[in-house]
């Protein structure tokens, strides 16, 4: 029911809405609830065990029963609150779990079997037969269970991340974080207030107060003027701080356009990290339930609640309210309701001596023992002394007190501090380093106090900022009685009196648990499920923990809270991925050749974040094979074109760079000369293979090292760490060229050929034998040129600045096709390769030595270098250890599995008799038939003999013979030709 | 004989213009690396003056001549932009081209700030990041070295090969801040 005069709504802006189906027409600043609500619909939703009907109860983000699915399709996001959900043209909101309409749920037969349904009924009930948990038990209970539905597909929502820098961030912005936020800002701070909600005010906007003699939506204008003057304040509405981590870091996220219709490149959420160099929590607090038999029907609210509805957007939440209170504070609503024209029934108060502040029928002494309303409240039942009776009324307004927010305080760990004179968890100081907390979040009730607590609060920061306190800034004048309380956890009767009103956990689940053992409070809450919903029991959880305490015999204090962790609020994990989705989850890093491969229809394969060609298939090839074969021959005859800048590049100059050299590799390359190029290997500290390569030296002090694709980037570190820490005496600099250059393969007996038509200088064997490197010119263009391959043939590597690459690549395509040659991919690259026997990371995968792949002689005896003692362990150099061979089938026609395992022939094929393992095949069309090169106990003593290989996954076992790792040119003849 | 035609990094990617904010490519120009070696550094930061009137830059700062600049680039190491570096310091200091190694990226006008708060995990308000500081940092998940070379224009230097991944991930978020600030 609307009220006029009343609320921030905007009456002249009707906003229709779809709730179940049905139109609704609200206003512009109305939540799902409050729209609803003034149109009389009080059931919003289902309870999750239970199903029993259930309507708003709160005005704000620790709601525990509206929770509604809002949008359509894929974009549908379930367990959204009604009370935070502004309402747009268009929006579609539909209740949750429930089997037929909302008012008529079908699963509601659980409410009847309720006494069967208690805590850990199902660990007790559905233990046998055992096969029967998975099939039936699980998928009947979760159809059950549970709140809200997942969408099946990727949500196409896509969202924000963002980071921010502030001096203060002011958490909360209520009178107490309004106040912090201006002075810290006239302190010549710079300031982020953040808020919930979608105004400034807090509980002024919930609440007819006055500020300074008049009316504080007054003095909130002058707020937000006076803040927006400093310059220095970034109101940040819709924002919730969900998180306080390490080192003055927060989690905030922001409903960018929650509240309005979607529109393209809109993100909905945008998820912010702040790091600020101090914080000012003012948070405010969550009103207390109490547990009275039946307290959970529609129409039961919070008090502080049913004054938001009032106040914030002019509805009434009932026809005839009822308040039932232990505190003075929530005598407000009768009043409130009653200047609004409202009738109030009653003001039920639990204190004998409580006082009546108006004109409204006060019943004190007493409490509501029963509720009646199956779909609404008609009727309650209260008791005082010994008498009871029974009064209608369609809406009851609850308060129990107040529960100070704290939770952002308890996310490093901390836990609240008991105040029993208050009766309240309070936020232990200097709980969160840098963290001040002010306002009702500390324990301020009143708006006095909170003002004068933020103003405090702001001091205390600008302090730690080194910057002074603003002169002459006062607190406003405001009420500053916070008034008298009473707690009251709990009325005894009949029926269930609820504390969780998400997850439906009642007293006496809480009673069994204590029952049971489980005494802990973090035993309650797993056994129970207490505060483990969507709300994480804002509205319960200390309302449990109270009544545990009295359960148990013990105080508040010792039986303690259970850990409160971010986010204070949900989060969507596609507003903690943005950016993330599909390939946004890594850069894709593309060579020079990129363009011309792609446009050829090239299919291609990642290696690292790299993108290379798989294949480069040519018209009439319909297999990946066929193309492979094809250029696997035409290097092996002609010449053939690949790009390898994706091999890291280090350059590395210096005086020392020799001995640097040296000390990471395990070979010499001290007394390499000038212009000529070697193979190194690398350990790790462990006497482990790390990663292998070729290094070239282009002059004394000058050496550019070559990495494997995959570890150029851990190999940049490694030499970084040992330039840094491990030899900081050796003068030598390190620097990734790796993207400087172009560089390209042309391998085959016409590589020279190749190479010579585009040289300005043509070279010859003897001027540029094998392993030789210098700089060249191509096309005028200074370039190097490496005389290295691996693929055996004849080679070379041709290095331009990369924005000569995809030139320079298309001329060498162009001009080795006409040779009977052309470009080649990964495929083709790998089987000439393991025809070789060259190694790559399928074979230094971490877990071999260098003894492992025959190249044991490679350890210099001479000199010292990383993981040489290691290496020498006896253990790694045990002639029973899995050692590089090559592997052929039997049959020519067998097929060899990269990843199958080795078995002695006669052996049972299981893991006890394993001999080792296959790494890497490929089909040689040199040879005619599968080879492949695998790790196998003993193996260069084995060479000859016959194993057999078994791929237990794809049921392959097929003979093989052990040979030598090198298939073709064994004497290498090709490669220095 | 044929001539090889330059690819400039962002060939065909650039520019990406939005009422408030504006992404190009800068033209490619010399940059080196210029390391110097133990001991070194005043040498090398008298040779620079000698001969470009810059000195060595201390971490997180540029200078530059209005045509040639040099950026702090990481651990005692600095990029000269604009020019080569004079041949005599390779007696002081390593030096390597690194000219094809990066994009360089342009981000400017009134929004181009909000667009690099959504992907650079670092505080770029005037106070914190002025005119003429650099910064090396991350740009989404790639490496990045970022300057301010004039008030409100931001030079992004990534690795050349992620060209397209970093204009696709700032154009997106362009139209996202672009979308915001019309609401």
């Amino acid at each position: 029911m609307r009220v006029e005069g009343r609320g921030l709504i905007d009456r002249n802006t009707p906003v229709k809405f779809q709730f179940d189906g049905r139109q609704v027409t609200g206003y512009a600043g109305d939540t799902v609830a409050s729209a609803l609500l003034a149109k009389g619909v009080k059931l919003m939703g289902r309870s999750f065990k239970y199903h029993r009907p259930r309507g708003v109860m709160t005005a704000g983000s620790e709601e525990p029963n509206a929770l509604m699915e809002i949008g359509t399709g894929d974009a549908a996001i379930p367990n959204t609150r009604a009370t935070v959900q502004e309402i747009f043209d268009g929006l579609v909101a539909q209740s949750q779990n429930h089997i037929g309409p909302l008012d008529r749920d079908l699963m509601a037969i659980n409410d009847l079997l309720w006494p069967f349904l208690g805590a850990g009924f199902y660990y007790k009930t559905f233990m046998w037969p055992r096969a029967f948990w998975e099939k039936l038990y699980e998928p009947v209970i979760r159809r059950a269970a549970g709140l809200g539905r997942m969408t099946r597909a990727a949500s196409p929502e896509r969202h924000e991340k963002a980071f921010a820098f502030c001096d203060v961030l002011v958490i909360g912005g209520g009178p107490a974080g309004m106040m912090a936020a201006l002075t810290a800002a006239k302190g010549g701070a710079d300031v982020i207030l953040a808020e919930e909600s979608a105004h400034l005010g807090g509980r002024l906007l919930s609440d007819s107060q006055q500020i300074d003699g008049i009316d504080a939506s007054f003095w909130i204008t002058d707020m937000r003027k006076a803040l927006a003057a400093t310059g220095r304040v970034r109101v940040m509405t819709r924002t919730t701080v969900t998180g306080a981590y390490d080192g003055g870091s927060y989690g905030a996220l922001e409903r960018v356009a929650r509240h309005l219709p979607s529109m393209p490149d809109l993100p909905p959420e945008c998820f912010w990290r702040i790091r600020a160099k101090q914080a000012i929590l003012a948070a405010g607090a969550h009103e207390r339930h109490i547990a009275f038999p039946m307290n959970d029907r529609p129409g039961i609210m919070l008090a502080g609640a049913v004054r938001s509805y009032l106040n914030r957007y002019g509805v009434a939440a009932g026809r005839n309210v009822t308040v039932f209170a232990t505190n003075d504070d929530a005598h407000r609503t009768a009043l409130e309701l009653q200047s609004a024209g409202v009738k109030v029934a009653a003001v039920i108060d639990s204190r004998v001596d409580a006082q009546a502040q108006g004109d409204y029928r006060l019943i004190a002494g007493a409490q509501v023992i029963g509720t009646k309303g199956r779909h609404g409240l008609r009727e309650i039942a209260y008791r005082r002394g010994s008498r009871t009776d029974t009064l209608i009324t369609d809406c009851l307004a609850v308060s129990g007190g107040w529960n100070p927010a704290v939770h952002l305080t308890c996310h490093l760990g901390a836990r609240p501090l008991w105040d029993a004179e208050r009766q309240m968890f309070l936020p232990r100081p200097d709980a969160v380093p840098g963290m001040t907390a002010a306002g009702a979040c500390n324990g301020a009730m009143s708006t006095d106090a909170c003002l004068r607590e933020g103003l405090a609060a702001a001091k205390v920061a600008l302090k730690a900022l080194g910057l002074a306190t603003p002169r002459g800034l006062k607190p406003p004048m405001a009420d500053d009685r916070a008034g008298a309380c009473e707690t009251l956890w709990h009325v005894p009767g009949k029926g269930r009196a609820w504390l969780d009103f998400a997850n439906d956990v009642t007293t006496k689940d809480v009673a069994q648990s204590a029952q049971e053992g489980f005494r802990s409070v973090e035993h309650m809450k797993r056994y129970t499920t207490q505060g483990m919903a969507p709300d994480q029991g804002k509205s319960s959880n200390i309302a449990a923990l109270a009544y545990l305490a009295d359960t148990t015999g013990r105080g508040i204090a010792e039986t303690g809270t259970t850990t409160y962790r971010p986010p204070f609020s949900p989060v969507s994990l596609g507003a903690m991925g943005a950016f993330a989705q599909g390939h946004g989850f890594a850069p894709e890093r593309h060579m020079t050749s990129h363009a011309a491969l792609t446009a050829r229809g090239v299919p291609m394969i990642e290696a690292g974040l790299w993108y290379r060609p798989s294949y480069v298939p040519i018209p009439g090839e319909t297999t990946w094979r066929e193309a492979c074969d094809r250029e696997v021959g035409m290097v092996r005859n002609a010449v053939g074109v690949v790009e390898v800048s994706t091999l890291g590049k280090i350059d590395i100059q210096g005086p020392d760079a020799g001995a640097f050299l040296d000390f990471v590799y395990t070979n010499t390359f001290s007394t390499l000369p000038v212009g000529r190029v070697r193979y190194g290997l690398m350990l790790r500290e462990d006497g482990h293979v790390m990663d292998d390569g070729t290094t070239a030296r282009l002059g004394e002090h000058h050496y550019v090292m070559t990495t494997t694709t995959a570890a150029a980037g851990q190999v940049m570190a490694h030499l970084e760490l040992v330039a840094q820490g491990l030899r900081p005496d050796f003068d030598v600099r390190l620097i990734s060229v790796t993207e400087a250059w172009a560089q390209f393969s042309v391998a085959g007996p016409l590589a020279r050929d190749l190479i010579n038509t585009v040289l300005d200088q043509p070279i010859d064997d003897a001027g540029f034998p094998f392993m030789a490197c210098g700089t060249v010119k191509v096309q005028g263009v200074p370039g190097r040129l490496f005389r290295i391959s691996f693929s055996g043939e004849q080679a070379y590597e041709i290095a331009v600045p990369a924005r000569f690459g995809a030139a320079l690549y298309r001329d060498l395509v162009a001009r080795a096709e006409t040779m009977g040659g052309g470009a080649y991919g990964m495929e083709a690259l790998n089987v000439l390769r393991i025809e070789k026997g060259f190694i790559t990371h399928a074979e230094i995968h971490g877990r071999t030595t260098a003894y492992d792949i025959g190249m044991g002689r490679m350890l210099s005896p001479k000199k010292d270098f990383i993981g040489k003692a290691a290496a020498q362990r006896p253990g790694l150099i045990d002639p029973g250890r899995e050692r590089l061979v090559g592997l052929q089938p039997v049959a020519a026609a067998g097929v060899l599995s990269a990843g199958a395992r080795l078995f002695s022939a006669g052996d049972p094929q299981t893991r006890v008799h394993d001999q080792g393992y296959v790494t890497s095949v490929g089909y040689s069309p040199s040879l005619g038939h599968m080879i492949g090169l695998g790790f196998l106990r003993h193996g260069p003593e084995r060479i000859g003999q016959k194993v057999v290989m078994v791929d237990h996954l794809r049921g392959l076992r097929v003979p093989v013979k052990v040979v030598d790792p090198v298939f073709f040119d064994p004497e290498g003849g090709r490669a220095r030709g | 004989m044929a001539e090889l035609i330059p690819t400039p990094p962002a060939q065909g990617l650039t520019p990406v213009s939005l009422p408030d904010v504006v992404l190009d490519a800068a033209p490619l120009i010399p940059i080196w690396s210029i390391a110097p070696y133990q001991g070194q550094a005043d040498r090398v930061g008298a040779l620079l003056e000698t001969h470009l009137g810059l000195g060595f830059p201390a971490a997180g700062m540029t200078f530059s001549n209005g045509t040639v600049s040099i950026a702090w680039s990481g651990y005692e190491q600095a990029f000269l932009m604009g020019a080569a570096p004079d041949a005599s310091l390779s007696a002081h200091a390593a030096l390597t081209d690194q000219s094809d190694a990066w994009a360089r990226l342009v981000l400017s006008g009134p929004l181009a700030r909000t667009v690099l708060a959504r992907l650079v995990p670092l505080d770029l308000s005037p106070a914190a990041f002025p005119v003429g500081a650099a910064a090396r940092s991350m740009l989404g998940h790639m490496n990045m070295l970022i300057t301010q070379p004039e008030a409100g224009v931001f030079t992004l230097m990534i690795y050349r090969s992620m060209t397209a991944t970093a204009v696709h991930e700032l154009s997106q978020v362009m139209a996202m801040v672009s979308a915001r600030a019309a609401l």
